[in-house]
């Protein structure tokens, strides 16, 4: 590896100091599971990797029945899928963080890195958006909010301006009659990319029958993670019946814009698109009804 | 050059410390500047895990954490994994079941099935495999491997 500088500030505003000192040329280092390999193959250009793990916001969860979640960006995977509380209520958040790499990834691996690497099949990402995951940003400015459904650009590329990082991910308090799920296809049995992830999110009335609130979301099918309203809508009212399973997996069909690449071809991911998000559905539907 | 980075830690139960560059990860000062070169450089990006080592309790693939962040660490390697009075079952049973041939997977794999046999005591066939994903072996196939691993953690749980 080049040449380069190593910083553990202990706070916030040390952090961003140094990001905003050096910009471009610094880049912040959760697990490093990206990020090392990025500028081993000289894919990344760094003067300096700024390893934010001693700023004790960002290695933290925090769990209130009333005001959600808050998972610090750096936390590794495995605590998210060993949290209770998480397991519990979110386990949308445990199927992503479960299908992070092997079981070494997962010991460093983070939701916020697999956020900030912005990489279209990011396994978290989808369960981010179907759980209404918010972004907690500081910078020179002080904190900023950004909803996850709109952190990402293109691909690699996030919001974060210069001097930016992301402190934490805040979900709302869990709601009654809810469930999550995540799933992805690989053509292997693990530790691959997606070549196509769907996240979903459905509430139910208080019968359990009636659909009231949904949240579906898409990797690998676009330059960025997607939030596919149209495939929620066709579900919110709805009492979930097959027919209502195959609309909502036909507009999040219509919604995907996959290229065709080594991992499968355009049509064959919308395809899967289809097939997962009614899947993701039957999974969240069986966990909403408990 | 940037300025070296002086690390205290803890290496197979014994204080260690070492100065480092910046740029270099735990992996390579493990090999080349502790001599402990158990750990192995396979792929160098994470995918294969013949460098793994037990990092604070947990298995990392150490040629993707920077030797910088381990400060005031546990790590422990395939050095540590005998202790004075022989070796560990994971070895023994790894040259008993010949689960091994060219041996540059092995101190890896080892340190993967003792994280695994430390959280699940009896594993299964499919647990062994879910969990040793990350280990890549590219001379015997992975059913020798299995045996052994499932074989030593019936010898540890009887211990």
């Amino acid at each position: 590896m080049k040449d380069i500088e190593y910083a553990a500030p202990k706070t916030v505003a040390e952090a961003v100091a140094i990001l905003q000192d050096k910009g471009d040329k610094a880049r912040v280092l959760a697990g490093g599971t990206d990020l090392i390999v990025q500028v081993r193959e000289h894919r990344r250009d760094l003067d300096v990797m700024v390893d934010i793990k001693k700023i004790p916001d960002v290695m933290a969860i925090a769990f209130d029945a009333r005001k959600g979640l808050s998972v610090g960006a750096a936390v590794p995977c495995y605590q998210i899928y060993e949290h209770p509380e998480i397991i519990k209520h979110y386990p949308g958040l445990v199927d992503s963080a479960s299908l992070v790499g092997g079981i070494q990834i997962q010991s460093r691996a983070s939701l916020g890195g697999n956020l900030c690497n912005a990489s279209p099949a990011g396994d978290t990402i989808p369960s981010l958006i179907a759980l209404e995951g918010v972004c907690v940003i500081a910078g020179p400015k002080g904190m900023r909010e950004v909803a996850v459904e709109s952190f990402c650009v293109s691909p690699g590329k996030n919001v974060l301006e210069r001097g930016e990082f992301l402190v934490a991910l805040k979900f709302p308090a869990p709601k009654a009659n809810t469930g999550t799920a995540y799933l992805r296809f690989i053509p292997r049995n693990e530790m691959d990319i997606a070549v196509v992830g769907a996240g979903v999110s459905v509430t139910l009335d208080a019968s359990k029958t009636k659909c009231i609130a949904a949240r579906v979301s898409l990797a690998a099918v676009a330059p960025r993670p997607l939030l596919v309203a149209e495939a929620a809508s066709s579900l919110i009212n709805g009492t979930l019946t097959e027919a209502h399973l195959d609309k909502a997996a036909a507009a999040a069909r219509d919604a995907a814009k996959p290229i065709s690449d080594m991992r499968g071809d355009a049509e064959y991911r919308k395809h899967l698109v289809g097939v997962l998000v009614k899947r993701a559905i039957t999974i969240a539907l069986e966990r909403a009804r408990g | 050059m940037s300025k070296k980075i002086h690390v205290t830690c803890t290496i197979n139960a014994k204080e260690a410390e070492f100065l480092c560059e910046p740029r270099q990860s735990l992996l390579e000062v493990l090999r080349d500047d502790l001599r402990l070169t158990g750990a192995k450089e396979g792929c160098n990006n994470g995918n294969c895990g013949a460098c793994n080592v037990i990092l604070d309790g947990r298995l990392v693939n150490s040629c993707i954490v920077m030797a910088a962040e381990v400060e005031g660490s546990k790590v422990e390697t395939i050095e540590g994994v005998a202790d004075a009075k022989g070796l560990h079952p994971l070895q023994k049973c790894f040259l008993e079941g010949a689960a091994l041939q060219c041996g540059i997977c092995t101190p890896g794999f080892i340190l993967a099935a003792k994280a695994l046999i430390a959280k699940t005591p009896e594993p299964s066939d499919h647990d062994c495999r879910l969990w040793l994903a990350g280990n890549l072996c590219r001379c015997t196939g992975y059913d020798k491997i299995i045996g052994a691993v499932q074989e030593a953690a019936k010898l540890c749980a009887a211990k």
